[in-house]
């Protein structure tokens, strides 16, 4: 049956797929992985059976749907924040396309992701509320957690778009091991030309490696590994090592394009490692996922969740952090 | 999954998987007369809530290709409930071909009566007494408007009735199949009525719309027209897609409004209410 393995290869290369496929496993595994508008971007304009061939335009109708709404809701935060006279960059989604990336093309996107300068971030705050955004997490905890430790805001909702927008001043939490140059992030950054600015190639390269290797459990990681794809594939790596040494992340980039390169056949250059022992456990993590759209190998994903803590925090702190989540709510995770 | 089973009902396919036989078993004898559909367009997923929870105190999540956060477990007893569960959420959060109105639809003339409400206005009762009067049921549900052509679309699927409805329409349909009777759901007192032959023969030809009812059970009986406007903001709210499709919604939406008139409909039993349906309903 098809899972996340056919999904890979169907993303890699379309026309490989056989006519006999399994089209609902490939499309429900598409959808699982939040992928559907991806694939169906590559399939577009290729012979595909009738009732698939509906599926794949409902697909990208709603991705279409999607961009347009993020763009609306970058708009937004741009017409909140303007008078503040601050750099205001745009990232993940909402950025591919903003600047009208491959990457972008098909992608589901959720939040609004934007990066501002940490000493600006309590007028960020304060302008957003006033615009009618509000706040989502209400435990006093989480909150001076976020607002001590992570690389971004405590989540905002806006009140009458029940849009959400994160706020980061840097790509990793602050208790993370490796520690990015958010300055560096947003003097390279390239204006829209309406206000807003998307990272440069290479840093937007690094923000999404760092996203997927060096935080998270590898949740949604093959969607974030098409990103990598598509942008490398856009923009080649040139510049890319030296500037992932400056941010600390030549690892996660160089992990993330021998991922990129193994399953969907991404240009890299030679010399960039080869895989080790983690790298096996990635790829099985990265495509578990079956037909029917279930999450698969509950022990390495279960392994990544506590990878996850490991990287975002010291042990000490983890175990503060976990006793204080544990007696809060005892009834749930 | 371990028990699966594929169903059509309209222009949509559904596959359902299940940890459990039960369900897949109830699905298959209620869903006996449906096609198959060539290709599903969702999936539905009737799984344990933790593995041992298949046995012990069995209870299932819904999920599927769409879900929402935080949906509350069932109890296996409740399969059916979960599995329409499912259906309406994959229509609600996935469905773009259609502009989807919570609503029910009933069809005379080659014409369709659409009755919007929340839930308990009455809209299953309401199609479902219609139906044992000669009009064809089309769902009770979502009412499927195409953008491109205005047409209501079919989709009948087990009409889904609550407390006073079950024996309102057991007495009404004497040789009608029930599915099982679920008490204590979220919904209530809960039983599934399989749609008549009819319905289920006629599920692939769509009719233009040609009255828009507010019906409200447990008033005194009232019948006023509802202006464009007021039926507009009506539909918005009732609609689970309008803000999803954007502009093709809102075309949809402003051209079935301008098409058809709207009355809001207060009833105190089905009797009467079916006597201001036919007044209202404009002969051909």
């Amino acid at each position: 049956m098809a899972g996340a393995v056919t999904l890979a290869r169907a993303l890699r290369d379309p026309t490989a797929l056989r006519l006999d496929t399994d089209w609902t496993g490939l499309i429900t595994a598409a959808r699982a992985e939040q992928l559907v508008g991806s694939l169906a971007w590559r399939l577009h304009g290729l012979p595909v059976p009738e009732p698939v061939a509906i599926l794949l335009a409902e697909a990208r109708d709603g991705a279409e749907a999607a961009r347009r709404t993020a763009l609306w809701e970058a708009e937004m935060a741009r017409r909140a924040l303007a008078p503040l006279g601050l750099p205001v960059v745009l990232l993940k989604g909402t950025a591919y396309v903003a600047a009208g990336l491959a990457a972008g093309q098909g992608r589901h996107i959720g939040d609004l992701d934007v990066l501002v300068p940490r000493d600006g971030l309590d007028a960020v705050e304060q302008a957003l509320i006033a615009a009618g955004w509000e706040w989502v997490k209400p435990d006093p905890y989480d909150d001076a957690y976020y607002r001590r430790w992570m690389h971004e805001l405590p989540p905002l909702i806006h009140r009458e778009r029940d849009r959400m927008i994160d706020v980061h001043h840097t790509i990793l939490p602050l208790t993370a091991r490796r520690r990015p140059d958010p300055d560096a992030l947003i003097a390279a950054a390239r204006p829209l030309g309406n206000g807003l600015a998307v990272l440069s190639p290479s840093d937007m390269i690094c923000h999404a490696a760092a996203h997927l290797f060096a935080d998270g459990d590898l949740a949604g990681g093959l969607r974030n590994l098409w990103d990598i794809h598509c942008l490398v594939e856009e923009f080649g790596v040139d510049g890319l090592e030296a500037r992932a040494r400056h941010h600390g992340l030549g690892d996660p980039v160089r992990r993330a394009c021998r991922h990129a390169r193994a399953l969907f056949g991404t240009a890299m250059p030679q010399g960039w490692g080869k895989d080790d022992a983690l790298d096996r456990l990635i790829r099985r993590r990265l495509l578990a996922r079956d037909g029917w759209g279930r999450p698969t190998r509950p022990v390495t994903r279960f392994a990544f969740y506590v990878r996850s803590h490991a990287l975002r925090m010291p042990p000490a702190m983890l175990v503060r952090h976990l006793w204080i989540k544990a007696r809060r709510r005892p009834a749930s995770s | 999954m371990r028990h699966a089973l594929s169903l059509r009902i309209g222009p949509f396919g559904f596959r359902i998987g299940s940890d459990w036989r039960a369900p897949i078993e109830t699905l298959a004898d209620l869903y006996a007369d449906y096609p198959r559909p060539e290709l599903p367009d969702y999936t539905v997923r009737l799984e344990a809530l933790r593995p041992w929870r298949r046995w012990i105190r069995p209870a299932m999540a819904v999920s599927g290709d769409y879900m929402l956060p935080d949906a509350a477990p069932l109890p296996l007893a409740q399969a059916l409930l979960a599995a329409e569960m499912g259906m309406n959420l994959q229509l609600a959060l996935g469905a773009r071909r259609f502009l989807l109105l919570h609503a029910s639809a009933v069809e005379r003339d080659g014409r369709a009566l659409l009755m919007s409400g929340e839930s308990g206005a009455g809209k299953s009762t309401l199609a479902t007494l219609l139906a044992a009067r000669g009009w064809r049921f089309m769902g009770d549900e979502f009412a499927l408007i195409e953008p491109e052509t205005g047409l209501a679309w079919p989709l009948p699927r087990l009409i889904s009735l609550k407390n006073d409805g079950v024996s309102a329409a057991a007495r009404v349909w004497p040789g009608a199949r029930f599915g099982p009777l679920l008490h204590d759901t979220p919904k209530g007192t809960i039983r599934h009525l399989v749609p008549d032959a009819t319905a289920i023969a006629a599920m692939d030809e769509p009719v233009q719309p040609a009255v828009l009812l507010f019906p409200r059970f447990g008033a005194a009986a009232a019948v006023r027209a509802v202006p464009p406007g007021e039926a507009f903001v009506r539909l918005t709210q009732a609609s689970t897609n309008y803000v999803a499709l954007g502009e093709a919604g809102f075309a949809a939406l402003t051209a079935l409004i301008r098409g058809v008139p709207a009355y809001a409909v207060d009833y105190p039993d089905g009797e009467t209410a079916i006597a201001q349906v036919e007044a209202l309903w404009p002969e051909p």
